[in-house]
This record gives C-alpha cells, sequence and structure tokens, in this order.
C-alpha cells in the first residue's frame, strides 16, 4: 500500500535532461522507479540511455501521459521556469506533482497553488524545495538516497532532506512505508496534515514520525489535527530550538519572528496533542522504537 | 530582505502610493538644505529595522534648518536595541492628523495564499489591537491570482469599517498598495499610521516592506537595496562565496550539509554545551548537497577565521553525496588552507553518517591529521566538540 507512491507509479521527470534531472533519473531507476519519460519540448522524439534504459523524451507532459500512462511526475526544471512547468503538470491533471527545485519565488509558488485550486485540485503538489517522497523497495521519486533505509512499517513526514535521511537512517533496521519530504518553503503543496491523514489510512503503517521546524504554524496546526484525527502513534521532532529570532535559517521558511514559530511552541503544541517529541534525531528514533517494542 | 523606512517610502511613491516627501542623508550637515527646500522644518528620523525608534529618541522634529542639522548629529550613532544608526530620513513635517489606520498585505502561510490585514486603529502595533480589540482587525484572503482589483478593495474597506469619507481613498491607495505587494515581489507591505490629515487626504506615514530573497533574479533593482554596513563582516565574506552562513554568539563552529541537519546540530550542541561551561554554537553554516573539497575549504575558511570559535563540528549526512568524497573534502580543504598559508590550529570533529560512511571514515583515519578526530554519531560528536571548546 503505502502512501501515494508504489510500484505501479508511471514516473515522467520534467527537467530530465538537465545535468541535474540527468543524474538523479539514472539514481531513481536504480532504485527500481518505474520512469517512463522525460519532457522537454526542444528535445521531444529523441530518447536517453541510461546504462542500458533507453527513455524517451515528451513535448509535453500532456504528450508523456497519453503515451505511456504517467501518473507522477517529478519536476527539475530550474527555479525560474518552475512555475510554468507546474502549472503544465496541473493542466495536464496528473494526479501527483513533486516539485523538488529550490529558490523558487514565493510569488510563484502561490500563484501555481492558486491555480491548482482554480483546476479543481486534481494534482497534489509535493513541495517545493523538497527531497520527494520515497516507498522503499517500490519507488523513490527525487533525491532521497535509495540505500539507506529498507522497506517497514514507519510513515515518515518532514519539511527537511537531511534530517530525512538522517532519521530513515537511524531507523533503518525497522523500515519505512514511506517517507515524504514536503520542504522547507512558506508556501507548501503538501503539508503535514495531508500526509498525516494519509499514513492514518495506510494499513502499512503502524506509527509516523513527524519531522518539523521553526517557522510558521505548521506543527501547531499538524498537532491540533492529530489530537482529532490519528490514532496511530506519532512520535515527532523540531529542529531549531536555539534559533535566534530574526534569521533565516537555511530553508525560506525557517525564521522565527516575535513569539511565533519558535520550536519550543511547537513541541509544546505537539506533546499536548499526545505526541512524543524527541530532543534530538537520536532521541526521537529512541522514542520511536520504544513505542514499536510495546 | 526587510527595508529601511526610506527605501519603504521610495517604493510606494514609485507606486503611486501618496507618501510625504523625504530624502536619506549620512552626514548631519546634509539635513540643511534638504530642510529648507522642504519649508524650513522637518522630521528627522533614524533608519533602523526595528520597532519603536520613537521611544528611543529616534525621531525628531526640527523647527529649523539649523535644528535639523543638531538633530541629525544626535541620531546619526545612535544605538537602538542593538542597531547602529547609519541613516537618517530628513522627511516633510505631516500636516495635521485627524485619524490612524492599518493597512496590509501579507503571506499567509496556513492558507497558501495572500492576506490583507485592515484597522481603523491605526499607529500602534497592529499584534497589540488584533490581541485587545480584535474585532477591529479585519483579515481578508487574497486570491494569488485574481489579486486586489477596485471591489476585493470596497471588500477590504467594509470589512474594517473605514468612515464613508475616506472610503474611496482607501481603496485607492489599496489598489496601489497591491501594485507595489504584486511588482516588488514582497512578502510584506504594511503601512503604519495611514493617516487622515486635515485636508481629508490619506497618506502612508510609515511603512515596512519586506522582499523575497528568492525573487532576486527578476528585481535588478534589489542590488542596491542590500543593506551591506550592517551584515557582519563574516555573513558578508560567506556571502560573497555564495555559503549560506549566520553568525551566532558561541564558541563551536559548525558545519553541516542541509539546513535541517545543521539547525538540529546547532540543538545538540547547544545542549551538549550544557556539561561543558555553557559553550554554544558560533554559526549556522549549510554547505548543502554536493559539497566539493573547494567548498569545504571556503567554509572552513570562514569558521577558523571567527576569533569566537573554539572548536569546530563538522556533522555531514551522506545522502547522494557519499562520505568518501566528502572526507576527501575535509582533507583536501586542510591542505588547501595550509597551502594558502592560512594556520589551522582549532581541533576539528567530524561526524559522518550515510552513504559510505566506512569509507569516508577511514580517508580520516588514514589522512591522520593531527586536528582532526573522527566521532561516529551526532550526539557524541557534538559532545567531544563542546568539550573541546570549553577546554581551551
Amino acid at each position: 500500500m503505502a502512501i501515494w507512491l508504489n510500484k505501479d507509479s508511471k514516473v515522467i521527470v520534467q527537467g530530465m535532461t538537465g545535468a541535474t534531472g540527468m543524474k538523479h533519473t539514472k539514481l531513481m531507476l536504480g532504485d527500481g522507479t518505474n520512469v517512463v519519460g522525460g519532457v522537454n519540448p526542444r528535445k521531444a522524439g529523441q530518447t536517453v540511455d541510461f546504462d542500458g534504459t533507453e527513455v524517451p523524451v515528451f513535448g509535453t507532459v500532456k504528450e508523456a501521459i497519453e503515451k505511456t500512462g504517467a501518473n507522477v511526475s517529478v519536476i527539475f526544471v530550474p527555479e525560474k521556469f518552475t512555475k510554468d512547468a507546474v502549472v503544465e503538470a496541473i493542466d495536464a491533471e496528473i494526479p501527483l506533482a513533486v516539485v523538488i527545485t529550490e529558490g523558487i519565488a514565493v510569488h510563484d509558488t502561490a500563484a501555481s497553488w492558486a491555480y491548482a485550486g482554480k483546476k479543481g485540485n486534481k494534482t497534489r503538489i509535493i513541495g517545493p524545495n523538497c527531497p520527494g517522497i520515497i516507498t522503499p523497495g517500490q519507488s523513490n521519486v527525487g533525491i532521497i538516497p535509495g540505500d539507506i533505509t529498507k522497506p517497514g512499517r514507519i510513515g515518515l513526514v518532514s519539511k527537511s532532506g537531511t534530517l530525512t535521511y538522517q532519521m530513515m537512517y537511524e531507523l533503518r533496521d525497522i523500515g519505512f512505508s514511506t517517507a515524504v519530504g514536503i520542504g522547507g518553503d512558506p508556501i507548501i503543496g503538501t503539508t503535514h496534515i495531508d500526509a498525516l491523514a494519509a499514513f492514518e489510512a495506510d494499513p502499512d503503517t503502524d506509527l509516523i514520525v513527524m519531522i518539523g521546524e521553526i517557522g510558521g504554524d505548521a506543527e501547531e496546526r499538524a498537532a491540533a489535527f492529530i489530537e482529532k484525527n490519528v490514532t496511530k502513534p506519532v512520535v515527532g521532532y523540531v529542529a531549531g530550538f536555539t534559533a535566534p529570532e530574526g534569521k533565516t535559517m537555511g530553508h525560506a521558511g525557517a525564521i522565527v519572528s516575535g513569539s511565533s514559530g519558535t520550536a519550543q511552541a511547537k513541541k509544546e503544541a505537539l506533546e499536548a496533542a499526545g505526541v512524543k517529541v524527541g530532543k534530538t534525531p537520536s532521541e526521537t528514533a529512541r522514542l520511536a522504537r520504544a513505542i514499536l517494542a510495546g | 530582505m526587510d527595508l529601511f523606512e526610506y527605501q519603504a517610502r521610495d517604493l510606494f511613491a514609485k507606486h503611486g502610493v501618496p507618501v510625504l516627501a523625504g530624502e536619506v542623508i549620512e552626514t548631519p550637515e546634509a539635513a540643511r538644505e534638504i530642510t529648507e527646500r522642504l519649508g524650513g522644518k522637518s522630521v528627522v528620523k533614524a533608519q533602523v529595522k526595528v520597532g519603536g525608534r520613537g521611544k528611543a529618541g529616534g525621531v525628531k522634529l526640527a523647527a529649523t534648518p539649523d535644528e535639523a542639522v543638531a538633530r541629525a548629529t544626535d541620531i546619526l550613532g545612535m544605538d537602538i536595541k542593538g542597531h547602529t544608526v547609519h541613516k537618517v530620513m530628513i522627511a516633510e513635517t505631516a500636516p495635521e492628523i485627524l485619524e490612524e489606520y492599518y493597512v496590509s498585505f501579507l503571506l499567509d502561510r496556513a492558507n497558501r495564499t495572500f492576506l490583507s490585514i485592515a484597522s481603523v486603529e491605526g499607529g500602534m502595533e497592529i499584534e497589540e489591537v488584533a490581541a485587545t480589540r480584535p474585532e477591529a482587525v479585519a483579515k481578508i484572503a487574497i486570491d494569488a491570482i485574481d489579486g486586489v482589483d477596485e471591489a476585493k478593495a470596497r471588500e477590504i474597506v467594509e470589512a474594517a469599517k473605514f468612515p464613508a469619507e475616506v472610503a474611496d481613498k482607501v481603496a485607492h491607495v489599496l489598489i496601489k498598495l497591491w501594485d507595489t505587494f504584486i511588482k516588488s515581489d514582497a512578502l510584506l507591505v504594511e503601512v503604519n499610521p495611514l493617516a487622515k490629515v486635515a485636508s481629508g487626504d490619506v497618506i502612508a506615514l510609515d511603512g515596512k516592506v519586506s522582499l523575497d530573497d528568492n525573487a532576486e533574479f527578476r528585481h535588478p533593482e534589489y542590488e542596491e537595496l542590500h543593506d551591506r554596513a550592517a551584515a557582519n563582516p563574516l555573513e558578508a565574506a560567506a556571502k560573497e562565496k555564495g555559503l549560506n552562513y549566520v553568525k551566532l554568539e558561541g564558541e563551536v563552529g559548525i558545519i553541516g550539509n542541509g539546513a535541517g541537519l545543521v539547525m538540529s546540530t546547532l540543538d545538540v550542541v547547544a545542549y551538549a554545551g550544557e556539561s561543558h561551561g555553557g559553550v554554544k554554537p558560533a554559526n549556522f553554516l549549510d554547505i548543502g548537497g554536493g559539497a566539493s573539497a573547494q567548498v569545504m575549504a571556503n567554509g572552513l575558511e570562514i569558521i577558523l577565521g571567527d576569533p569566537d570559535v573554539r572548536s569546530v563540528f563538522v556533522n555531514v549526512f551522506g545522502g547522494i553525496t557519499a562520505c568518501d568524497e566528502v572526507a576527501n573534502g575535509i582533507v583536501q580543504a586542510l591542505k588547501l588552507l595550509e597551502d594558502r598559508g592560512e594556520k589551522v590550529e582549532k581541533p576539528l570533529v567530524v561526524r559522518l553518517d550515510g552513504n559510505n560512511a566506512e569509507l569516508g571514515r577511514k580517508i580520516l583515519t588514514d589522512a591522520n591529521h593531527p586536528l582532526v578526530q573522527r566521532v561516529d554519531t551526532m550526539d557524541g560528536a557534538a559532545d567531544k566538540a563542546a568539550e573541546l571548546a570549553a577546554a581551551k
């Protein structure tokens, strides 16, 4: 089962023929992902050879879907052109678009999100500025290293890429149903709440690990959601306890402004909702182990 | 990027939001000529990116050009909540103010769209109004594609219960302010107070603007808005090298890959520091995914150049970039710095995990650099780095 991505997912890559797209398409294929095509209007009709796997290039997302039955698009298009790529994916009504690109202007993300709404939200958007989504042993879409964990029964949702890897590695002996990196930008397509709801409904997930960071109030809203809607155990971690006010910590969205967005406030909100929150990634992993061990 | 008041004023003026005349200066004497041009009197306003400057004595009326020079002399160089005043704005004195309002457009993260906030109770912090009299604050969602047209502006005016006699003028300001927001790729445009003056006009007397750094590619005009005077010299040097670096107050230099992992590293080091004399992280530095030897060398150079740093913690999780490449990067970086004639004397604690960790650790062991210690867990390495910083 897993969430949103499985062995039957047919994946196209917008921006496949660029340097980043080439590198990660090769890695995704190596992890067993069913990459059925790339999109680049200037190279339509060509094929690209990835160690013996021939991947066709299509002119548009729509054409790629018609010819291959693709249902997932992963976007590696440079930040100046990402909005157009996302809009194209929405117009083609692909069920899932995973936007890896970082450094996108917030107004562009806001506009593509508004556009998705006007088109009836037929496309789930993950990202931007995210590492992607992996269902270990089945499919890997984005830039998450495929070999640091194995299939298992933990669901993971995280704002941060490297903390996703860290946590997958800490709990690699138990393994994951699906891990999804939702990105650290101020506006993102898929939220903690969306992932929590999907993991709650997924019979292959027994426990959910949720990683947040300073900025905004997404973790507080997730806490309220958990209290009402999640019956599975949730373990949390929030990065940035020592971050000073007014300094952006790497991610565009990671900034403490005034009294809001602090890690402490997020931790307290999660704990009030019954979530066990670790002070460090390793403590968080220990909490997850303890719960799974009963 | 947050703008100074004078930059916000200029941006408002450019987009047709009504403002008073004002010019920024860096030397007191320049206040004389501007005040003469403004009719002999002016307001001297400290330009700092922090609230409460009026209470701190950073805003003064000047009744004559001489007095403007005297007030500018007082205010330039003043410290307001840790911000040194390098610039003052010499502004036209406001006509008699009858009422003060508040209007803004900003990002609404929770609803993944934009938001307008408006209130007829302006002049003070809007958070304060929202806390004490929430019914006086109107919040209206703005669709990122539809934006603010005449009808939307009217909706905001009605929701905030602006008096009928200023409704047209406030609606006009809202449309121009939205223009400023969209055309500048702003994250926040705020006018507080928006004043109704004796003539019946509505004027933006003070404002805040925050711009989206990610949009700089389509805004060459951002370049000259950067506040170089305020940047910490280490932060400025890091920016030159394209590094994502923030200077902090502690003693343990931090290098890591990925924003989340580095934030987490700061926390773990601060916790470890509690058992080692209270040492804290000295900086945030994210060298990103594909950390080459060159990037590692640039990062190390910045951190070793920080006189506060007593030990360095390199915390890398090998994802796509394998740990052997990272280990080679560290070894080459140290050699590169030594070849450049830089003296490396501070101890480095390195933790490598993830992809090809074993190989990476072996490379460090074989290199046997006298200053480099390997600790294989994040918590253990943080503890060692804190201990070394406390011992020095």
